[in-house]
């Protein structure tokens, strides 16, 4: 088949989906291209003048794709992006095969891939920048082990063209360990601010061994999960020194953050509308992406400055007069540096917890007993629980020595949400903390009331 | 009012499946009914005591395991040994099943050894065996439904010095084709689910507390009921999950 014909159909594809509501069609046209045309990415990233810039980790991508959209944005650069949620293979080729429709046609790509399907991503589609932020374990039932993912991102990196910059985050080992002896192009990036300091690793640390040696590692700080100053305690490595370092982060609460960042190029400084340290975390890698790219740091400071939060990530809706922020929590360490971030507001908590186990979440629950909830005990005034597994979700915070007359268990989303937002007094805030199915749930809801957009404006 | 003495062992290299979750469990089902949990934890290279109740082997990364494997026989396995002689509890979950095992065979062929503590050993398999898992338990002639999830790559069999803990009523269980899941030698137990294991399976729970305590106690030992309707609501939508029904 020809390539015009392949296209004309995978769209057609796309328009039908989008028609019949599919989570708007993000995705299957891809497949079916890819079925018709194995090398249409090749073909259509080629289309693409200033070639791409990929972002992968656990957590994080989404919001540090945003922040450097509106990076590129301020240069003047036209994006093509992949919506969050359309991350693999089919939801890359989806993105190229729209922009290829296209006019006045995108000049640079953004996609943020999938920590599992990247070294396909990458092979295809030979990017010009590669940023790797993190690696926690994640949804255990379908990836395997973390160990397996190190070892395939380090095979792809052996692999990929001479003139792929790597952006990679010092403070995480594993990453870091990717550009070890490399004679690439790598921007390190980390966090050098002392009083951004933890007094002791979390439970949920993974990664927390040598990838060299596998000897215990050592922190002579710790910032958030595992990634911090940290040495081997057998062998020569040790955090590399960052070339774009955040020396000072100011916490607001939980409405953003303030960040100074040196860089090669000159200072950053900026206020980020996403609150809590791994934010500080998603804006310093947008920044070194930024860096990589040849932006000017002035231009980088108002660029993130204008950025809003992604759907889901921090996100502010007022729904029914009141004010609720969805904090999406998928996983051990998303799910603590939530709780982290919860924590920042001084007012006693009103929450609403989403446990889901369907595909996208992981089929298994258990990572809920590896979330640091018990600093939110002292301070919880009402906890709601709700999704498909509302009752494990209840019973974490029972065992946890939460009242269990105090939790209210509703199984469905909209009658948890509306019990929440009832319960709340004037002027306080409702913080949802969903998997990310139930995300997509509670979202529809307030899209429904006219409280959010729809999924597939944000791209 | 008793105290329930747990050696926890390697906390820090297994414990990818939640196993505090089990932990929190015997903690607050103890602390419920007025008694105490002590726990010790064991890391690499710490000695452990022979004369606690309870014994707690998680689950863990393939390169944690191995480390695991080399400290086993040189600081615990006799002290573990003795402890089961003496009628102590072991609670082992899914990789800690298979080292309180006579030991596993990886793909290449190279051999992790356990501790022979039940009667049971594994081999790698070619995929993993993920998923729900529900099974049929018997314990000292009481049969209950046990429910949690399943992943492993290892198939385990079991020898005459076992009994699997329960009959696999969906899902993998030891190995996928006997219909087996778990071992049981005495007091100690082997087992591949988890989700955690303990907070959705409070029969489970209070059974090893009952032998803990009676360990303990040198004393037969009946526990109050606690009010399990939380627990009995996330025991059935689990077992739902894995399409089982009451
Ligand atoms: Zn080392």
């Amino acid at each position: 088949m020809t390539r015009t014909a392949s296209l004309a159909i995978a769209r057609t594809v796309g328009r039908l989906s989008r028609r019949l509501g599919r989570g708007g069609g993000t995705s299957a046209p891809g497949k079916v291209l890819l079925r018709m045309r194995p090398g249409a990415i090749e073909e259509l990233a080629a289309g693409l003048p200033m070639g791409s810039l990929v972002i992968s980790a656990t957590n994080g991508k989404t919001t540090t794709a945003r922040l450097v959209a509106a990076c590129m944005g301020a240069e003047g650069w036209r994006v093509l992006g992949n919506p969050a949620g359309a991350n693999l293979l089919s939801g890359v080729a989806t993105a190229l095969l729209d922009g290829s429709a296209r006019r006045p046609r995108p000049q640079v790509g953004l996609f943020e891939v999938d920590e599992f399907a990247l070294p396909e991503v990458a092979r295809r589609l030979r990017p010009r920048v590669l940023v790797l932020m993190n690696l926690f374990r994640d949804q255990l039932d379908r990836y395997g082990e973390l160990e397996a993912i190190a070892d395939a991102w380090a095979a792809m990196v052996r692999d990929l063209p001479g003139d792929t910059v790597l952006v990679l985050n010092a403070d995480d080992p594993a990453v870091a360990e990717l550009g070890h002896g490399t004679t690439r192009r790598v921007v390190y990036f980390g966090i050098d601010d002392p009083s951004a300091a933890l007094p002791e690793l979390p439970h949920a640390a993974d990664s927390t061994r040598c990838r060299h040696c596998a000897a215990p590692l050592a922190y002579d700080r710790v910032v958030l999960g595992h990634m911090g100053d940290w040495h081997c305690t057998a062998c020569d490595r040790r955090r590399p020194a960052p070339d774009v370092r955040a020396t000072r982060v100011t916490l607001d609460g939980t409405t953003g953050l303030d960040l100074e960042i040196a860089t090669p190029d000159g200072p950053v400084s900026a206020p980020v509308a996403v609150p809590g340290m791994h934010n500080a975390y998603n804006a310093t890698a947008a920044a070194a992406a930024a860096i990589a790219l040849g932006i000017a740091p002035s231009r980088i400071g108002p660029a993130l400055a204008s950025a809003d939060a992604a759907f889901g990530r921090a996100e502010r809706v007022r729904v029914d007069g009141r004010e609720a922020v969805l904090l999406l929590a998928k996983n051990p360490a998303g799910a603590n540096v939530t709780v982290q971030t919860v924590l920042l507001d001084p007012d006693p908590l009103h929450l609403l917890v989403a446990l889901n186990d369907r595909t996208a979440d992981g089929h298994d629950v258990s990572w809920i007993w590896d979330v640091d909830y018990e600093p939110l005990l002292p301070r919880l005034e009402r906890l709601t629980v709700t999704g498909d597994r509302a009752y494990d979700m209840a019973l974490r915070f029972v065992y946890a020595g939460l009242d269990r007359e105090r939790v209210t268990v509703l199984e469905r989303p909209e009658a948890a949400l509306d019990a929440a937002l009832a319960a709340l007094p004037d002027g306080r805030t409702l913080y949802v903390l969903p998997t990310y199915t139930a995300m997509l749930g509670l979202r529809e809801v307030l899209v429904r009331r006219g409280a959010a957009e729809a999924f597939w404006h944000d791209s | 009012m008793a105290v329930l003495r747990v050696c926890h062992l390697y906390p820090g290299e297994l414990n990818i499946y939640a196993d505090r979750g089990n932990i929190a469990v015997l903690r607050r089902r103890l602390e419920w009914r007025g008694h105490t949990l002590a726990v010790t934890e064991a890391g690499i290279g710490d000695p452990i005591p022979a004369d606690h109740d309870l014994y707690y082997l998680g689950g863990g990364q393939d390169r944690d395991q191995l480390v695991v494997a080399r400290d086993l026989p040189a600081t615990k396995a006799d002290a573990l040994r003795s402890a089961m002689a003496d009628g102590a509890v072991l609670l082992a979950v899914c990789g800690g099943f298979q080292l309180a095992g006579h030991g596993y065979t990886a793909v290449d062929g190279s051999r992790m050894p356990g501790i022979g503590v039940l009667d049971a050993d594994t081999v790698a398999g070619p995929t993993r065996l993920i998923g729900d898992l529900v099974i049929e338990a018997e314990l000292e002639g009481e049969r209950r439904r046990v429910v949690g999830f399943e992943n492993h790559a290892g198939r385990t069999t079991l020898g005459p010095g076992s009994v699997p803990l329960g009959r696999v009523v969906s899902g993998h269980g030891n190995n996928g084709t006997d219909g087996g899941e778990g071992a049981v030698t005495g007091r100690a137990i082997g087992t591949y689910l988890h989700g955690p294991l303990l907070p959705k399976n409070p029969w489970l729970a209070d059974t090893v507390i009952r032998w803990g305590l009676e360990h303990a106690g040198g004393a037969a030992v009946t526990l109050d009921p606690l009010p399990d309707d939380l627990e009995e609501s996330a025991h059935a939508a689990a077992a739902a999950r894995a399409g089982v029904r009451r």
